[in-house]
């Protein structure tokens, strides 16, 4: 590659009370990447996303975000999605979606009145057709589904475009039935915003289906009479598209090589 | 079918709930009929004629030294006072609550404070009161403050740190500054825990209220009925306790309805009482 990375990560180790979590972690990836992250529940892929979010820091090593580094609270260049509790409950669907919107105008109450405040209504009409929301733009997210709050958390985050959008297991708590429409919405928008998108899943099927590149995460160490002794690493590190568009593994050879629980997309997710 | 199992009826629920009032009134309408068959001038146990003639004397009657109707006169003192108190209260628990649960170097700097200082039995601090602003008003309100004040701060200040983080993360990554977040996400998502904790901290209230009126006091409910207690007139305190619970269920029953239609969606899950 000969153009600079989007984001470049160097050295990258993270301990909890002097426990390794994450250890020697180095990668770089180009914009417009779809980077979808597997691994064995505990092996700091969370933790990894929410470096890359500054929700937390990394105890040595640097994420270089476009050459700089990142800033060290999370910011709008980079939008987040997690399992649940992404949007306010407080708020309606519009209500949420301009939110952000009325941050930018107004500086002290946070809040556009009248005729500003319908105009931002207006501004929100395609995005709420686009994400099927329409006919609820009035509810509160308790009264939505689950599909539902996920799809307003998603425009939520894209609102202020964000040149990197962070998903933390965005469809774990999802039926299968809805995954697929929220795997389509999800690459619709990719393509359309030319992001790059990091997303964490249990579902090794999703992370193949989405992904222009699989991160997996496991322990290379191992020491039987201290298991916490070291961190996990990035162990595979796969393209996912080959020029023909046909994927160069299988989901089930990567499953069984790292030892993460398989599952298809048709059995029911016991993990969270 | 299992008793855990099988719900009531609406009517059923209504006579169910009335029915231990209904036999409370019962027990004290027998009683009340043998002690006065013993002694018709009975004064511990009046009848409930009696009680309703004392209360309305002190409801339309101006009192024979100072022409003022009695009971509206404590109503209105005792209230005034109430709701001052309060009103501080909730002002407190707002401002040092939201400092104290969002913002980790206040926290740092008061939580320990606050909570040493919550653990001061209030009552004890009356003499302290007295003693520095007197015998008026000021006083009993402070007592009424310094009573609730503590442990509304303290819940409020677990309310927003019980906001879950993902929440504050997306403000944030939506370009909130703090004051924007505390307007926009904190306030509101705090207010309906607030109006929660205020009517929890009203049942304290009305008994810091009740003492300070009866140790000092010119007018109000708590000083009326420890006024009358010397002629052992039962016909005006036991009307006068029932007219305080009155007037405690109705604030209490205005909160929980002001919060279910200003947060409607604090209410969509469902909450009970």
């Amino acid at each position: 590659m000969t153009t600079s990375p989007k984001l470049s990560v160097q050295g990258l180790a993270k301990f909890y009370d002097g426990m390794p979590v994450l250890e020697r972690v180095n990668l770089e990836v180009g914009s417009g990447s779809f980077c979808t992250i597997v691994g064995a529940s505990g092996c700091g892929k969370s933790t990894f996303l929410r470096m890359l979010l500054s929700q937390e820091h990394p105890s040595r090593g640097q994420i270089l975000l476009d050459g700089t580094s990142l800033p060290l609270e999370p910011t709008p260049d980079r939008g987040i999605v997690f399992q649940k509790y992404s949007v306010f409950s407080h708020l309606t669907v519009a209500e949420n979606l301009i939110l952000a919107q009325e941050f930018e105008a107004s500086r002290w109450s946070g809040r556009l009145f009248g005729t500003a405040r319908k105009a931002a209504f207006q501004t929100i009409d395609d995005l709420l057709d686009r994400i099927g929301l329409q006919p609820a733009a009035n509810k509160y997210p308790a009264q939505l589904s689950g599909g539902m709050q996920q799809r307003l958390a998603i425009a939520q985050a894209l609102v202020k475009k964000p040149s990197i959008l962070l998903l933390d297991e965005p469809f774990g708590a999802l039926d299968p039935g809805i995954r697929v429409d929220m795997h389509e919405l999800l690459l619709g928008l990719w393509k359309e915003l030319s992001m790059t998108v990091f997303m964490v899943t249990h579902d090794i099927h999703e992370a193949f289906k989405l992904g222009t590149r699989l991160l997996v995460f496991d322990k290379i160490r191992h020491d039987p009479q201290a298991p916490q002794a070291y961190g996990a690493t990035v162990t595979y590190d796969l393209p996912l598209k080959s020029p023909t568009g046909q994927p160069v593994q299988s989901p089930e050879a990567i499953a069984g090589a790292i030892g993460v629980a398989q599952q298809s997309p048709f059995t029911k997710n016991a993990q969270e | 079918m299992r008793i855990i199992n099988r719900k009531p009826s609406p009517v059923t629920a209504l006579a169910l709930g009335l029915l231990p009032f209904a036999l409370t009134v019962i027990t004290y309408a027998i009683a009340s009929h043998y002690r006065r068959l013993d002694n018709p001038a009975d004064k511990l146990l009046p009848s409930f004629a009696r009680m309703g003639e004392a209360f309305w004397r002190m409801a339309t009657v101006p009192d024979r030294r100072s022409g003022d109707l009695l009971l509206w006169l404590d109503s209105f003192d005792s209230l005034w006072r109430l709701g001052t108190g309060m009103a501080v209260s909730t002002v407190l628990a707002l401002s040092f609550g939201i400092a104290i649960g969002f913002i980790p170097h206040v926290r740092s700097a008061l939580a320990p404070y606050l909570s040493t200082f919550s653990l001061i039995p209030p009552i004890t601090i009356l003499p302290i009161l007295f003693i520095t602003f007197g015998l008026g008003e000021l006083a009993k309100i402070a007592l009424i403050v310094i009573g609730t004040a503590p442990v509304m701060i303290r819940s409020t200040a677990q309310a927003v740190l019980d906001i879950p983080r993902e929440m504050i993360i997306k403000a944030e990554t939506l370009g909130a500054s703090v004051w924007q977040m505390v307007t926009r996400l904190v306030l509101p998502q705090v207010l309906p825990h607030l109006i929660t904790s205020l009517r929890l901290s009203l049942v304290p209230a009305w008994i810091f209220l009740i003492s300070a009126e009866a140790i000092a006091s010119t007018s109000g409910l708590g000083y009326r009925i420890f006024l009358v207690r010397r002629y052992l007139a039962m016909d005006i305190i036991l009307p006068y306790v029932v007219w305080i619970t009155l007037l405690a269920f109705l604030l209490d029953r205005a909160l929980l309805l002001l919060s279910r239609r200003a947060f409607r969606w604090h209410h969509l899950g469902g909450d009970a009482l």
